[in-house]
């Protein structure tokens, strides 16, 4: 049976080898200071204690008002899971967190599918562009803000206004 | 920070382009392909006209048969050979309309040609993308006439589900024009045969007096 590590232990042994870098936890779920997510992600790999070797996920979920990426973890060596996550692009301003490729190579395609369809952008990602949608394609089409642009009837749909309105 | 320092996998030196170093060898192959498909876009924005047999006013009030018609139309449509190309779920429907139980084979189409120069039929068996749209389109350029096209399920004859999506394409006769459309989700493979044999009664009106065969 894999243990998943509770939000609260797992903030508490990420703070003692990065402090600093914990937001906030709850439930199963840990919420890091973007800035850190490196290092914290390194630590989770190669410590003796986390093991981190693989990454089963990584998503982005659009709050309105920012933006959270999530990272699924699983420890195959300690038969253990985790999940981390991290709020960027605050007020809808642009949003950004360092990429884990050079951590985890499995990120690579799926941190391409988020800057894709969410448009958060990875800094340091190898190969940083589209993965699904072509080159030229206006906007990022899983935003909540999105409007479907030659669609008419999307557009003059009653309350798109609207949405697009709160989402700034 | 405890263990070994963990390296770039792609080896990227430092100083490179900024988007990274694969990025800088395939930016102008995605530039190219992303024009062609928003050139798509916005230059086919009005489905093509359906291909209708039309006889001439002329023609209506004289009878005309003619064996030779009778001949080529029969072997047209007993060698009709469907490209061999699916989509999307549909184009599972369209192998096992091919395979024994369904026996595409009796009406001579088990052929199915990897290339388009030697088809005869475009079969769209599946959800047709904006970015599919180019290639697809470019093996319909490729077929030789006379060539008919059949859109099998609700996906390529309208979007289906995905109607209103911003990568689906509201209907394959935006990007060529369809001579049989095949309703379902996705058909049998008898919805599918059917379809094909409402395509057979169509190769049979053709006329060398009238329009030529599967032209646009």
């Amino acid at each position: 049976m894999t243990t998943v590590w509770s939000g609260g232990a797992l903030a508490e042994a990420i703070e003692a080898f990065a402090p600093g870098s914990v937001e906030s936890s709850a439930g199963s779920d840990v919420w890091l200071k973007p800035e850190s997510i490196s290092t914290v992600c390194e630590g989770l790999k190669i410590r003796s204690e986390f093991k981190f070797d693989l990454l089963s996920s990584l998503t982005a979920v659009d709050y309105i008002d920012h933006f959270e990426v999530v990272y699924h973890l699983t420890s195959l060596p300690m038969n253990a899971s985790a999940v981390l996550k991290s709020r960027v692009g605050h007020g809808r301003t642009e949003a950004s967190i360092a990429s884990v490729v050079p951590i985890w190579r499995g990120a690579d395609y799926q941190e391409r599918e988020v800057w894709d369809l969410m448009g958060i952008r990875f800094d340091g990602h190898p190969n940083h562009k589209r993965i699904m949608l072509w080159e030229g394609y206006p906007g990022h089409p899983l935003r909540k803000d999105y409007v479907t642009y030659d669609q008419s009837i999307a557009s003059t749909a009653p309350g798109a206004a609207d949405s697009l309105k709160g989402a700034e | 920070m405890t263990g070994p320092k963990l390296i770039d996998p792609y080896g990227t030196p430092a100083g490179a382009d900024p988007r990274g170093a694969l990025q800088s060898i395939t930016l102008d192959l995605d530039r190219t392909e992303g024009e062609s498909v928003n050139k798509m876009k916005s230059t086919h924005l009005e489905p093509f006209p359906d291909p209708v047999l039309e006889v001439p006013d002329d023609l209506k009030r004289s009878v005309i048969v003619s064996s030779v018609d009778y001949l080529l139309n029969w072997a047209r449509k007993s060698s009709v050979f469907p490209l061999q190309s699916g989509l999307a779920c549909c184009s599972f429907e369209m192998i096992s309309a091919a395979m024994a139980r369904f026996d595409l084979a009796r009406f001579g189409m088990e052929a199915m040609r990897a290339s388009p120069r030697q088809a005869d039929l475009l079969i769209v068996a599946g959800t047709l993308t904006w970015k599919m749209a180019v290639p697809l389109r470019r093996l319909y350029d490729q077929m030789a006439e006379p060539r008919w096209v059949i859109s099998m399920g609700v996906c390529a004859t309208s979007g289906g589900p995905y109607y209103q999506s911003y990568s689906v394409v509201p209907g394959v006769n935006h990007i060529m024009p369809v001579d049989v459309y095949v309703p379902g989700c996705p058909p049998r493979p008898d919805a599918l045969l059917y379809g094909i044999m409402q395509l057979h009664d169509k190769i049979r009106r053709y006329s060398l007096n009238g329009q030529a065969a599967g032209r646009e």
